[in-house]
């Protein structure tokens, strides 16, 4: 019997920021076409290890190896990484000035020629996608993030997310300081990720709401920067239920 | 934190200019010698068979050149520049035509290089190029030339019906007593255009006139005056570039526009200078009622520059936009700004500048802004954001501000700032990579100037940007 290799496999890292050791000997693999959730308190390390597996340079490993598809990409710069299929969502997205959202998403789709798109589908889809996502089309003509509110750059975020369908997606919880509206159109974008592509999720997040719609195959809890606990979609009411507490007296 | 990472990232290798540093023998060229003497100067005035009354002001400016010290509490230092080293004229020899078919070989070849015949064709109403000290090439479309617009050397124009207007305007805004190098450049000023809109026509395309120094080891002087009469339209564009020597070469050209009542004329400058180029050029304009002068001004290249294109609005209502950006990179100590004189009521200056240095290049913004007693409800704005690439360089902001009427209102802005490690890595964790993220983070910052360029500019500009920021990582 063949044994299928997981789609990444992070094995025994352990991270920095300057001196500072942030991620204890983490491991976690994820097989292709899975949901995991990655739960935790505020600075237990949740945000380092989605900056880690998409290769920050604010972050270094002095310990572990990360392999993606079975190859070894712990040396890979970010943009391969992006090139190869993982993408990362961010907490806090981005403002970058006098470049327009709409020509920002063109080069990004145009650094991936696998996408096969020309510039009239380009066009068509990205106002779809818009459409779905509930984003007035204005933001598009606009610099990217500037003056956008927070659930407008979640939602710029679930764009890409649906424009680019990563092997793997890690969404830094993308679903904080968002309405109830906004939320469920997250909610839903990730959903139509998932059946677009059979994609992989990473979904780092403290609310449980936006996990009504999405069927979870596996739970992780970390402290401290260590992967604590793990277990099945239960742990989730669980974990809403009673907190962290449990896992930070020891 | 990331220093490592950040020292790694400022080592620069040499940047391939390849586009613009390109050189052409100067066999069987005529060339002065270097420095400068009376001779020197009665010399070139007798090569262009000059009126009088020029060759009286060029020996003027002489004296006074002699007697004026060179600036030394000022801005970067110029101390490399010796002026007994500059050969002050320079020429191939060929005669001005009308025809790129005309141009020697070499010229040509090099002007097709930067674009500018094609650029003609399609969209300019008239062309001028220079080469070394004299102009090569002019010429402007025939329905142009019909709305009654003159746009020639401004040598040739000495000589025809238009003499005496020149005679009246030349170097009265900029005199050669107002600096070292205008006193320079009065005594061996050469080439250069001249540009007459009658009033109320309104030009239908940009003029453009091209500078190239091909000459080591020289200056380049050339005189450029516009005049628009009342009601009058014209953007006027100018290049200049020339190829890296590693000897010092010098621009000392003088700029003087005069924007009569009601006129608009905008003033569009790409300079892209080697880096071993002392800039210390001279712009000014002088604006009557109603009247709209717009400075556009890009500066990339030279050594050091000295640059703050001045605008005297003289008539009520008077106004002046000026849009630039400045880049320095290693070696680079560009001293840019702009400087209004508001002297009559209700008139409007709107400033904004972006600055970018970048490995070692210091970039300074200065600014001057004088509000007369008589102008009453002047309104200035003054805006100026530098972007610095690393820890090496230098970003400076010098505002000065003289007003003289309560009722002016004047505000100012500056702000400096550094890409953040974030904004890279977030363009780079979406498949972009380092150094293209860069780029397109300096572009975005440059983008409130470079989209008042024409296309092609803006192009340049951004491939020019491009160009700066490649081997930018180590
Ligand atoms: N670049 C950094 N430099 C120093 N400390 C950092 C850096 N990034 C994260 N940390 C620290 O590491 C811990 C984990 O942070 P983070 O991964 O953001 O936690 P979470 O996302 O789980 O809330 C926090 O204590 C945070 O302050
Ligand atoms: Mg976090």
């Amino acid at each position: 019997m063949a044994i299928s290799k997981p789609l990444i496999d992070i094995t025994n890292v352990t991270a920095l920021a300057g001196e500072k050791e942030i991620l204890h000997n983490v491991s976690l693999a994820l097989d292709a076409g899975t949901c995991h959730v990655l739960m935790g308190p505020n600075g237990a390390g949740k945000s380092t290890l989605g900056h880690v597996i998409m290769a920050d340079p604010e972050y270094t490993l002095s310990s572990g190896s990360i392999a993606f598809e079975g190859k070894d990409i712990t040396d890979m710069p970010t943009y391969k990484r992006a090139l190869a299929g993982i993408f990362l969502s961010f907490q806090a997205p981005v403002e970058v000035p006098g470049v327009p959202l709409y020509s920002f998403l063109r080069t990004i789709c145009a650094a991936r020629p696998e996408l096969k798109m020309t510039a009239r589908q380009f066009r068509k889809h990205v106002h779809e996608l818009a459409d779905e996502l509930e984003m007035d089309e204005a933001y598009l003509t606009r610099d990217l993030g500037v003056g956008f509110s927070g659930g407008e750059k979640k939602k710029v975020e679930m764009l890409q997310l649906l424009l680019l369908q990563p092997k793997l997606a890690i969404l830094d919880e993308t679903d904080s300081g968002l309405d109830v509206d906004a939320l469920s159109v997250v909610s839903k974008g990730i959903d139509a990720y998932r059946k677009s592509c059979d994609g992989t999720l990473l979904i780092i997040t403290h609310n449980t709401r936006i996990l009504e719609r999405v069927s979870v195959d596996r739970v992780h809890v970390m402290v401290d920067g260590r992967l604590v606990d793990e277990g099945n979609a239960s742990l989730i009411s669980r974990i809403d239920a009673h907190g962290f507490e449990a896992y930070t007296q020891e | 934190m990331s220093e490592k990472r950040a020292k790694k990232r400022t080592e620069v290798a040499d940047i391939d200019r390849s586009l613009y540093d390109f050189k052409k023998s100067e066999e069987g060229y005529e060339r002065f010698d270097d420095g400068l003497s009376a001779d020197i100067v009665r010399e070139i005035s007798a090569k262009k068979d000059e009126p009088p009354w020029m060759l009286d002001l060029r020996l003027h400016s002489l004296e006074l050149y002699e007697q004026m010290k060179m600036p030394s509490n000022w801005g970067p230092s110029i101390a490399g520049l010796d002026m007994k080293n500059i050969s002050t004229y320079v020429t191939s020899g060929s005669a001005q035509v009308d025809s790129w078919e005309e141009v020697p070989e070499d010229i040509k070849d090099t002007f097709e290089r930067l674009g500018i015949p094609e650029a003609e064709r399609e969209s300019l109403a008239g062309v001028g190029a220079q080469y070394d000290s004299e102009l090569v090439y002019h010429n402007m479309r025939e329905e142009v030339a019909e709305l009654g617009v003159v746009y020639s050397g401004i040598e040739e124009a000495l000589h025809g019906p238009y003499a005496p207007l020149i005679k009246e305007h030349f170097m009265k805004l900029v005199p050669p007593t107002d600096h070292k190098f205008a006193a320079l450049h009065g005594a061996v000023w050469s080439g250069g255009s001249f540009v007459y809109v009658p009033a109320g026509v309104d030009v239908p395309f940009p003029l453009q006139s091209y500078f190239r120094l091909n000459a080591a080891g020289a200056g380049q002087f050339e005189h450029t005056l516009i005049i628009v009469e009342p009601g009058a339209n014209v953007h006027f564009i100018e290049g200049c570039s020339a190829p890296k020597y590693n000897v010092a070469n010098l621009h000392a050209g003088c700029v003087e526009l005069y924007v009569a009542k009601g006129a608009r004329l905008r003033y569009s400058t790409i300079e892209n200078w080697s880096k071993n180029m002392y800039n210390l050029n001279t712009k000014r304009a002088r604006v009557e009622a109603d009247g709209v002068i717009e400075w556009i001004s890009g500066s990339f290249g030279s050594h050091v520059g000295y640059l703050y294109p001045s605008s005297l609005l003289m008539g009520e209502r008077a106004r002046c936009e000026f849009t630039g950006i400045t880049f320095a990179g290693a070696g680079q100590n560009l001293d840019t700004g702009c400087k209004v004189h508001m002297a009559a009521p209700d008139t409007r200056a709107s400033v904004s500048t972006k600055s970018i240095s970048k490995s070692g290049g210091i970039s300074t913004f200065r600014s001057s802004v004088v509000v007369t007693p008589k102008a009453e409800n002047a309104r200035t704005t003054v805006s100026c954001q530098s972007l610095m690439l690393d820890d090496e360089s230098v970003s400076d902001t010098i505002p000065a501000m003289d007003v003289r009427n309560a009722t002016a209102q004047i505000g100012h802005e500056a702000t400096i700032g550094r890409i953040s490690d974030d904004t890279i890595f977030y363009l780079m964790s979406r498949g972009i990579a380092e150094e293209e993220a860069r780029a397109m983070v300096v572009n975005g910052f440059a983008e409130p100037i470079s989209k008042e360029l024409p296309l092609e500019y803006a192009v340049e500009m951004t491939n020019l940007i491009k160009l700066e920021m490649e081997g930018a990582i180590g």
